[in-house]
Parts: C-alpha cells; structure tokens; sequence
C-alpha cells in the first residue's frame, strides 16, 4: 500500500524533509501505526514522532484521530498543533 | 463567500464592503489580527487550509445567519504591526454577525494549520499552542 506523508512546522525542520511517497508494510493500516512505524527509522524520527509529543495528524487534509484508517494512495501528513489566527 | 490565504496584505474596507452588497444585510462584523512586537514567518498547509476554512463557515452558517462572510490569512514573513488575519461576516442582525465572526476566529485558531515561527534576537523558534485557544474553541461546543 503506497501513500504520501507530508511533515510541516517543527517536524518537517527536524526530520529534514517535507514530504515522501512510501510503501506501507503489512500491519500499518492507521495513522498511529504509521507513526509507530516511522518512528523506527531512529535518530531524528524516533525523537520528532516520540509518543510523549503532542502532535496533529491530516488524511486526506482533514484532521484525523490516531485510530484513523489509511487507505492506499491516501496523503497523510503529520505537524504540530497549529498556531495560526 | 470569499476564502483566501495569501502573502500579500488586505483592505478591510474593500472587503467589507464587497460582501455588504445585498438588501437584506444589516450588520456586518469583522476582526482583524495583528502581529504583535516580534517578526514571524508564517507556515501552512496549501489545499487543507482553504479546506478548513471552508469546513468552519460551513459550520458557521449552519448555526447563524451568514448572508456573506469573507476570511483571509497570510502566510510568508510578517512584521510587528502587519495585518494577519480578518474575518468579516454579514447577516441581517449584529447578534448573528457578531457570534459567526469570534466562533469562525475561534476555530481557526484551532483547526486550520498555520504554523508560526518568531524571529527574536536570540533566534527563530516556533510558536507553541496555547491551551486558552483550545478552551476558546471548546465553548461553542
């Protein structure tokens, strides 16, 4: 299953990179899981995507609880709580 | 019904007056957002932004008469002073427009993503949300 994950604001500096196409392994169908899973490539991403970090999740540019399902060809993003107004 | 989120400032008064041109309309309320003492760059999400802009109006005119309303938001490098934000509703009466016009601010605040990112002497450091924001969004529940 291939989706597009955008990263804005603080994560998108911290991870380096604002967006990219990935395949999702088996067992990665929400967008905690993904989280999860992103969080294991270590360094950068395991301390941007840390359980104890309040963040914000889209699908499909609608917020999205973390049980929210991912579908193929979905785009996903993550940030952090907005600050605008 | 105007929604835009741009770089380039606005003219309140233009857009006030562009969405006052209907008979029916006998208060329009608007806020206008400022940058207050520090410079900003502000970041967001092109396409879920104009998005949820739209969602809140929507919203918006479920619980109130909204005749016509428009919303813009900058984005890019702020300075102290420069307008951010306005939000201007017309509607037949003032307790309509007035009510629209804070609950369309309140949860802008907490739904469409902006991001913003002050440049003091000391550094650039983004903006943590404030809970106060929350809570205000919260009351129109």
């Amino acid at each position: 299953m291939k989706v597009r994950v955008l990263y804005f604001a603080g994560i998108r500096e911290k991870l380096g990179r604002d967006a990219e196409d990935l395949v999702l392994p088996a067992g990665v169908g929400t967008v905690a899981e993904l989280r999860v899973h992103l969080r294991g490539r270590g360094d950068a991403w395991a301390e941007a995507l840390d359980e104890g970090k309040l963040l914000r999740a889209a699908v499909n540019q609608d917020m999205a609880h973390p049980t929210a399902a991912i579908k193929a060809g979905d785009e996903v993003a993550f940030f952090p709580p907005v600050t605008g107004g | 019904m105007k929604i835009s989120v741009q770089p380039g400032d606005f003219d309140v008064g233009v857009e006030i007056k562009n969405i006052s041109k209907n008979n029916s309309i006998g208060a329009v309320a608007s806020f206008v957002g400022l940058v207050r003492d520090v410079a900003m760059t502000l970041e967001h999400y092109p396409g879920m932004t104009e998005r949820a802009i739209a969602k809140i109006v929507d919203e918006a005119k479920a619980r109130w008469q909204v005749i016509d309303c428009a919303v813009i938001h900058r984005y890019g490098a702020l300075q102290p002073n420069d307008q951010i934000v306005m939000v201007a509703v017309a509607s037949g009466h003032r307790g309509d427009a007035f009510a629209a016009c804070e609950f369309i601010m309140d949860y802008l605040k907490t739904q469409a993503p902006f991001w913003k990112k002050e440049h003091t002497p000391g550094g650039a450091q983004w903006v943590e949300a404030k809970a106060v924001d929350d809570q205000a969004a919260e009351r129109w529940k």
